[in-house]
């Protein structure tokens, strides 16, 4: 609506410039500063994955390779419960990576990779771009995809040697893929106050 | 000469129970000075200069003009954001929140404004960030910030809250006793200024299939979230300027998206890339972190619009009453959808309802200021206040948002909040 409404307010200073300062030259109705994006401008800045699997790069592990890359690299700051709980409140429990499974809506609700997150996808285009959390981007693409692997072995959601690649990974069901109904645009009349 | 201690109160001045009182007692109350300055006709045995007795500051020339100023040395310390504690030596995510008892009018200083992190906050580089434009679009574009500056640019004022605020209200078994900024302070306002987001996706050229943009932030994180297209060709901005001034790193330097209206954190802060595409992207932020759990076990997903709200700032936990008398109660009222049309307080835990003073001019999806005259006998008084937009929709009370919600919804809570006020005049955060 604004967007119309400027477009508007442009119009009319170029119509008053040309009928009254006669310019000569063709320019656009509206100012236009945006410079063409190269592939590679785009590329640096899209980490995007879907979970159709869109945009998921080349490589592949497994959880095997997995187990290892999150020795090194996650399990100072991720715990591995139950003999590690979390520190954390469990509504809001970053630390914890694994198990919950089934205590969504109940007293006990402990909300993980495993338990709450609807698509597979999304494990790996959160891991990718923002973990190890002090050296976000420092692995490589299967790296990625073996700790992703990892974290779906140890959720029970997959087998050990399993293979993560950009098709194999889009297709594994979460647990709590029914578990979502969207607010927008309006919130369901059942949630809605009375 | 009567003064305002004596101004005579009969019922009729009474607009609801427990005290709450006519807006005429602040609008044309003798607020003005009556103090006679004690004449003296002192003799001149002893001469001393005429400054005896004046503070430093006044006798002696104070500093030249700053090239920045800052506020009082006396409110440094005082005045500042509520920071929460790192957890287990680290923090999830680190939030500063507005001290919103501290502050008048609408506008919060921008030093001052809340802010969440999750991946801390970037010290970017405005000469060579850019912002990309891509996917369901007729040419990829990409703009710098000194490029974004020869648009027209709108100035607007909004309120921005996270989803988390007053989150601990939801399934805290005693009502939170922190001061009022822990339950509330993840809400402020700001002029905001920055190019229309439509100006620059239909420079682009978007599809007509195109249904969501993915916004990517360019933080350690890439904070990343799905905005509505309808949203994005409505009133969402690409922003440059909050308060008059570049925006501050914490709330995205040297850009950030602003969706008015919309739970904080689609507002990506750090922008770098927008996809123009036909689905939403389940990021983590929007699968994971700001779902709300609801009772049966399903999590509402994409409540992106924030809920009709209000709280009294004064009185408030923290800020007691000293004795009694004629108070004002203040607070802020604000609604995602639009404006703010009335706000009703109560003084007997709502019981009774008078419709207070909304401040004008009222912005739609900003902080509106509300007002009302109250006196204290030094009775116990639960006070109340109740917004409601022009849309219609009220502020619920707790009892009614937790049978609808349930209590593990953690974001979006926003039923109306209660102090008590004791006979001492101590303000407590109740549920009632
Ligand atoms: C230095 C500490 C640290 C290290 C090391 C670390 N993380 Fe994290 N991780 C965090 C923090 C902090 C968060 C929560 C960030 C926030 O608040 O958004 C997090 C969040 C996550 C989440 C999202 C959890 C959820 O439920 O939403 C995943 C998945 C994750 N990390 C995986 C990993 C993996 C895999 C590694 C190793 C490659 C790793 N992390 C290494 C600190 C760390």
């Amino acid at each position: 609506m604004q967007g119309g409404k400027f477009a508007m307010y442009m119009r009319k200073i170029l119509l008053s410039a040309l009928l009254f300062g006669g310019a000569q030259t063709t320019i656009a109705q509206e100012p236009q500063f945006g410079e063409p994006a190269t592939q590679a401008d785009i590329d640096k800045r899209f980490w995007a994955v879907f979970p159709d699997g869109e945009n998921l790069p080349d490589g592949q592990g497994t959880a095997v390779a997995g187990a290892m890359l999150f020795e090194d690299n996650c399990h100072a700051c991720h715990k591995n419960p139950p003999d590690e709980p979390s520190e954390l409140d469990p509504e809001d429990a970053a630390d914890v990576l694994f198990g919950g499974h089934g205590t969504i809506g109940t007293d006990g609700s402990l909300a993980t990779v495993g338990s709450y997150w609807p698509y597979s996808a999304t494990v790996f285009n959160y891991v990718r771009r923002a973990m190890p959390y002090t050296a976000p981007m420092s692995l490589t693409n299967s790296e990625y995809y073996s700790l992703t692997a990892y974290l779906l072995y140890k959720n029970g959601i997959i087998e050990e040697n399993t293979v993560m690649d950009k098709d194999s990974l889009p297709k594994v069901e979460m647990p709590n893929k029914d578990g979502f109904v969207s607010a927008y645009p309006e919130i369901p009349e059942k949630y809605r106050t009375k | 000469m009567t003064d305002k201690k004596t101004m005579i109160v009969d019922a009729t001045d009474q607009v609801a129970g427990n005290g709450l009182m006519s807006r005429r007692f602040f609008m044309n109350s003798a607020l003005a000075s009556t103090a006679v300055v004690a004449g003296g006709s002192a003799a001149f045995a002893q001469e001393t200069s005429v400054g005896e007795g004046q503070e430093d500051w006044t006798l002696y020339p104070g500093d030249d003009a700053p090239e920045y100023g800052d506020v009082s040395q006396f409110e440094k310390g005082r005045v500042k954001k509520f920071v929460a504690p790192p957890v287990g030596g680290r923090t999830a995510s680190s939030a500063g929140r507005t001290p919103l008892h501290m502050l008048h009018g609408t506008i919060t200083p921008s030093g001052l404004h809340f802010e969440v992190t999750h991946h801390g906050v970037p010290d970017v580089n405005p000469d060579i960030h850019k912002v990309v434009i891509h996917g369901m679009v007729d040419r990829p574009l990409k703009w710098g910030v000194e490029d974004l500056e020869n648009y027209p640019t709108v100035t607007r004022q909004y309120f921005m809250e996270c989803s988390g605020n007053t989150r601990v209200n939801w399934a805290q078994p005693k009502p939170d006793q922190n001061f009022m900024y822990m339950t509330h302070g993840l809400v402020s306002g700001s002029e905001w200024t920055g190019v229309p987001l439509s100006t620059l996706l239909d420079e682009a050229g978007v599809s007509p299939d195109a249904k969501w943009i993915i916004a990517e932030g360019g933080d350690s994180g890439s904070l990343s979230r799905s905005i509505p297209i309808e949203k994005a060709m409505d009133d969402s901005m690409v922003a440059l300027y909050q308060n008059g001034e570049r925006i501050r790193p914490s709330q995205g330097y040297p850009m950030r998206v602003l969706n008015p209206g919309f739970e904080g954190n689609t507002s990506v802060k750090w922008i770098r890339s927008l996809y123009v595409t036909d689905k939403p992207v389940m990021s983590r932020f929007e699968t994971s972190k700001y779902t709300d759990k609801l009772h049966d076990g399903k999590s509402l997903q994409f409540s992106l619009e924030m809920d009709v709200k209000s709280v009294i700032t004064r009185p408030s936990n923290a800020i007691e009453l000293k004795k009694k008398g004629m108070y004002e109660i203040t607070g802020l009222a604000w609604s995602g959808k639009g404006k703010i049309a009335k706000v009703e307080v109560s003084a007997d835990g709502g019981r009774t309802w008078a419709d207070a003073m909304v401040e004008g001019p009222v912005h739609s999806k900003m902080l509106t200021r509300f007002r009302i005259p109250w006196m204290w006998k030094g009775m116990p008084a639960v006070l109340q206040s109740r917004a409601t937009d022009e849309f219609g929709q009220v502020q619920p009370s707790r009892k009614a948002l937790l049978a609808a919600r349930g209590k593990k919804a953690y974001y979006h809570y926003h039923a109306v909040h209660s102090w008590s006020v004791n006979a001492r005049g101590k303000v407590r955060h109740v549920y009632a």
